[in-house]
């Protein structure tokens, strides 16, 4: 006969408090059950990782649902890149949802504050008015290239094997959606104190002109893969270097002080920074998939492959463009200086990968 | 200075509407013409009417809005400290906490990645951009809970159980529950999972109970720190509602869909009521202290929630398009609650299974048997005693409830379908597919897995209809194991690597709690196993007598 008594049950402990009582286990308050990136579990790794589940990490009874020809929940095989170990990777901008949200709320303050003092001091009057046309037509066509991106990530966020991945992949989508529509709103914003543009005239240069047909053909190729680690490769480690950074840094932003324009250049910088937080987590996973032991050789055979797949269309598009640095009046960037600043810059990010460029991205 | 004079008077100009707004982003996208978007997750619903987005939001304002959110969420889990909310917070509240924030990030985290899927299928742009911010937003909720639990286990008096909360989602018998749940979400046909499943019911109807319901009783138990996170969270969900409902809008109007979706509110109406109404009714009535009369039953929620806002306002009007609505299956569903004791049924099982938890499980008292027959007239005569035995069984030492022969109970079948035992004896059902042996809780769940898992439906071809797969008996996984040796394995033992997480009780005290010796000796048996083994005969007896149920023995 135990000392059993209903009193003694129902006795509540003095304090729910840590450390009102030591036992066994009183003082286990870290995460256990996964080893960090660094000396110490950063609190972006206690909020990510192992949330999405899988065999090889504790899932003792396997995906429980399949889809009608066997393929589990989340499947190794959505890309064509192999790991020994898809857990490895950790988001380099280690963003969890507050840091998203700070950062993103941050940037619509930025832009909203800008835009509203400019349109208050007059600004968009003071235009140049051939750069109006460029914004109208330009920037209106480009910003449906972002949204392209923006989308294709988005579905690829579904299909990695873990949390880490899928949550680096997601918040690029979350900024590239963002970026897409900062841009349209900014236009008709502008539109509202120039009533001469049109805003449906962005998305018919983006369908129609031949100088945006590269691009949109690229963003279409990217969103056409079934690979979702091919999307996000080619994304990042392609198309922003050789044709975003190109439109971007490479002409609005550099053009546009010149015209009397101070806000645009604004409202792009804040996608720079962006693709420097969404550049440094694909370069991880890519670096870390490239060094690996057992498949080392066959990702980065595969990747020169996406390398010199994507990279013939972005050249293409990237040079099709060369009529946009004609159109201001006040020519102060060339865009031969800028195509080479963004050649040299995808050298410089697939050097330090050790990959291979295509013999067209070489020469060029 | 004139009266009337505000800083907007002086500051204001003209802005874009939110229409124009919403309608300049919807035209975002366009058809493309050099390659065609990848094929997607399949469906067999077509959907051909472009869905309109009711809440014509953009991230513009969606993302300063959710950051004054967060800002509240993370000073009030500030000010909960401060105020020095553990001395006062409830543990029996806090260990089932263990349980539920295991579960719930995961299935937040995969509707971001269903939203993946319905964002390919929806025609047009417009819908897109609220699949957009439901993605961001489970991204939020999933992490937003994870932050809470680890908030929990820096701060709360017994952290063991959530310092191994993942890898104790992955294993643990009543977490496959959870996952169950989760991977409906975004497996097999994407409108079935994404849209019906997910959207239409578990996020129209049974948000409600997860995070209104459960953070009213964390209040009353001293965790302020649950409302904050989850009302929060459950103030996300009328967008999701919005989207679900556009996208279900050009579904309904094409009536080839209709015998499709009438299936799919079949099973996901039935699926959520095994699964929600099991974990939740348990959470908020045996992991409570407060036993005031006058607040509502789990049941009385259910009711007006589930019963009332649901089924009479948002499932009934669907008959005026053609869709057969299931009266029966929401009147079963109720009858489960009401008159078979469905959720006192799971917290039964639960605490006969707590050495294979990884959180504590105390007996319920006196105080508690009081209210439970208050609400539930009857309740005491069939369970009055087992939870007295259940005390008694919570000492070190004693046989664990698992495999104690003196209380009565017989440990139940898992159905097959969603993964709750067979707790409701009499509506036991076994059945073969594909010339296996399986068991079920309910004819529905048996209808579930053979009917509408399947690769036709009615004689009509469903080819992206999931299946389900893996091992999906829990107790398959250590037949023949020793208990200890399967504690072990579960990784669900503490730092000292002798003592259980799981204890059935809350005494803070190495003297009171299990160690790995305390149930050497024990061995785990598959139900399943133990019946595909059985003769014909032997068989048809077990379940006639499985049907029968067992009484619990009078506790001496």
């Amino acid at each position: 006969m135990n000392a059993f008594t209903q009193e003694a049950i129902a006795q509540p402990p003095r304090s729910g408090a840590a450390g009102a009582a030591q036992f066994a286990g009183w003082d286990s308050r870290k995460y256990t059950y996964y080893k960090p990136k660094g000396r110490h579990a950063t609190h972006y790794e206690d909020v990510t990782v192992d949330v999405q589940p899988d065999p090889k990490r504790y899932l003792l009874q396997d995906f429980i649902i399949s889809f009608p020809d066997g393929t589990p929940t989340y499947s190794e095989n959505w890309t064509a890149a192999k790991s020994s170990d898809w857990h490895q990777f950790r988001a380099v901008d280690e963003e969890w949802e507050r840091t998203h949200y700070q950062r993103q709320s941050t940037i619509c303050g930025m832009i909203g504050n800008v835009v509203e003092n400019a349109r208050r001091a007059g600004a968009p009057k003071r235009l140049d008015r051939t750069w109006v046309k460029v914004l109208e037509q330009y920037l209106g066509a480009y910003k449906h290239a972002e949204f392209g991106l923006g989308m294709a990530t988005m579905h690829a966020q579904r299909y990695g094997y873990t949390q880490m991945i899928n949550s680096a992949i997601l918040t690029n989508s979350s900024y590239k959606l963002r970026f897409a529509q900062d841009l349209t709103l900014y236009l008709a914003e502008l539109a509202l104190d120039l009533p001469e543009i049109n805003l449906d005239l962005g998305k018919q240069h983006w369908l129609e002109n031949p100088a945006w047909q590269g691009t949109r053909e690229a963003v279409e190729a990217i969103n056409g893969t079934s690979d979702y680690l091919e999307k996000y490769f080619a994304v990042n480690l392609v198309f922003e270097p050789l044709v975003a950074e190109l439109v971007r840094s490479g002409f609005f932003m550099q053009v546009a002080a010149a015209q009397g324009d101070f806000t645009t250049p604004t409202v792009i910088s804040a996608a720079e920074g962006d693709y420097q937080r969404n550049l440094a987590n694909t370069a991880e996973l890519v670096h870390i998939l490239s060094q690996d032991a057992e498949h080392g050789a066959h990702n980065r055979a595969l990747f020169n492959r996406w390398l010199a797949e994507h990279g013939k269309r972005a050249l293409a598009a990237a040079r099709q463009l060369q009529p946009m640095w004609s159109l201001p009046h006040h020519k102060v960037a060339q865009f031969p200086e800028a195509l080479n600043r963004a050649l040299e810059r995808i050298r410089s990010i697939t050097g330090e990968l050790g990959l291979e460029l295509p013999a067209e991205l070489k020469a060029a | 200075m004139t009266a009337g004079l505000t800083l907007n008077k002086i500051t204001s100009q003209r802005g874009v509407s939110i229409g124009e707004a919403a309608r300049r982003i919807a035209d975002l996208g366009w058809n493309p013409s050099y390659v065609q978007e990848a094929m997607t997750f399949p469906t067999d619903y077509k959907i051909g009417r472009q869905p309109k987005d009711p809440m014509k939001q953009v991230l513009r304002s969606y993302f300063p809005m959710q950051e004054e959110k967060d800002n509240r969420v993370y000073g009030a889990l500030d000010a909960a400290l401060r105020g020095d909310m553990f001395r006062n917070v409830e543990a029996r509240w806090v260990e089932w906490m263990k349980l539920f924030l295991a579960i719930i990030p995961f299935p937040e985290i995969s509707a971001a990645r269903s939203m993946s899927m319905l964002a390919r299928l929806a025609p047009g742009e417009e819908l897109r951009t609220g699949f957009t911010m439901q993605m961001i937003d489970e991204f939020r909720h999933s992490t937003i809970q994870m932050n809470l639990k680890k908030w929990y286990m820096e701060n709360y008096i017994d952290p063991a159980g959530f310092d191994i909360t993942e890898a104790a989602f992955g294993k643990c018998y009543a977490t496959t529950i959870g996952r169950q749940f989760g991977e409906g979400f975004l497996t097999g046909d994407a409108v079935t999972a994404a849209n019906v499943y997910l959207q239409v019911v578990a996020e129209t109807a049974f948000t409600n109970t997860l995070f209104v319901a459960m953070p009213s009783e964390a209040a009353r138990n001293g965790d302020y720190a649950l409302p904050t996170v989850f009302l929060s969270v459950q103030s996300d969900e009328s967008r999701h509602i919005g989207n679900g409902h556009s996208l279900l809008m050009s579904i309904l109007n094409d009536p080839d869909n209709h015998l499709l979706l009438e299936r799919d509110l079949r099973y996901a109406f039935w699926q959520n009521h095994c699964i929600i109404d099991a974990a939740v009714g348990t959470l908020i009535e045996y992991g409570t202290t407060n036993r005031d009369k006058s607040k509502e039953s789990y049941v009385e929620l259910w009711h007006r929630w589930i019963y009332e806002d649901y089924y009479r306002t948002y499932m009934l009007p669907l008959e005026k398009y053609g869709i057969k609505v299931h009266h029966d299956d929401v009147a079963a569903a109720w009858d489960r609650l009401v008159k078979k004791n469905y959720h006192h049924k799971v917290a039964q099982f639960f605490s006969v299974g707590w050495p294979v938890n990884f959180w504590r499980i105390e007996a319920q008292t006196d105080k508690d048997f009081e209210w439970f027959e208050h609400k539930y007239p009857g309740w005491y005569a069939e369970f009055g005693d087992y939870w007295r035995w259940y005390g008694k069984k919570s000492v070190p030492g004693e046989t664990p409830m698992l495999f104690d022969q003196e209380n009565g109970y017989v440990y139940p079948h898992r159905c097959w379908s969603c993964m709750v035992p067979c707790l409701i004896r009499e509506d036991f059902v076994v059945d073969e597919v594909d010339g296996k042996l399986y068991t079920y809780c309910s004819e529905l769940c048996r209808w579930t897995h053979k009917v509408a898992f399947s690769a036709e439906y009615e004689g009509r071809s469903t080819p992206a209809m999931g299946r389900f797969s893996g091992r999906r008996e829990w107790e398959e996984c250590y037949h023949g194991w020793d208990l200890a040796d399967c504690i072990k394995d579960l990784g669900f033992v503490r730092s000292d690597g002798k003592t259980l997480v799981p204890q059935p009780h809350l005494r803070f005290d190495d003297k009171e709690m299990w160690t790995l010796d305390h149930v050497k000796g024990n061995t785990i048996q598959s139900p399943l196993v133990l019946l595909r083994n059985m003769t014909p005969e032997q068989r048809e007896k077990h379940i006639a007598d499985y049907r029968a149920g067992f009484t619990i023995r009078p506790f001496q």
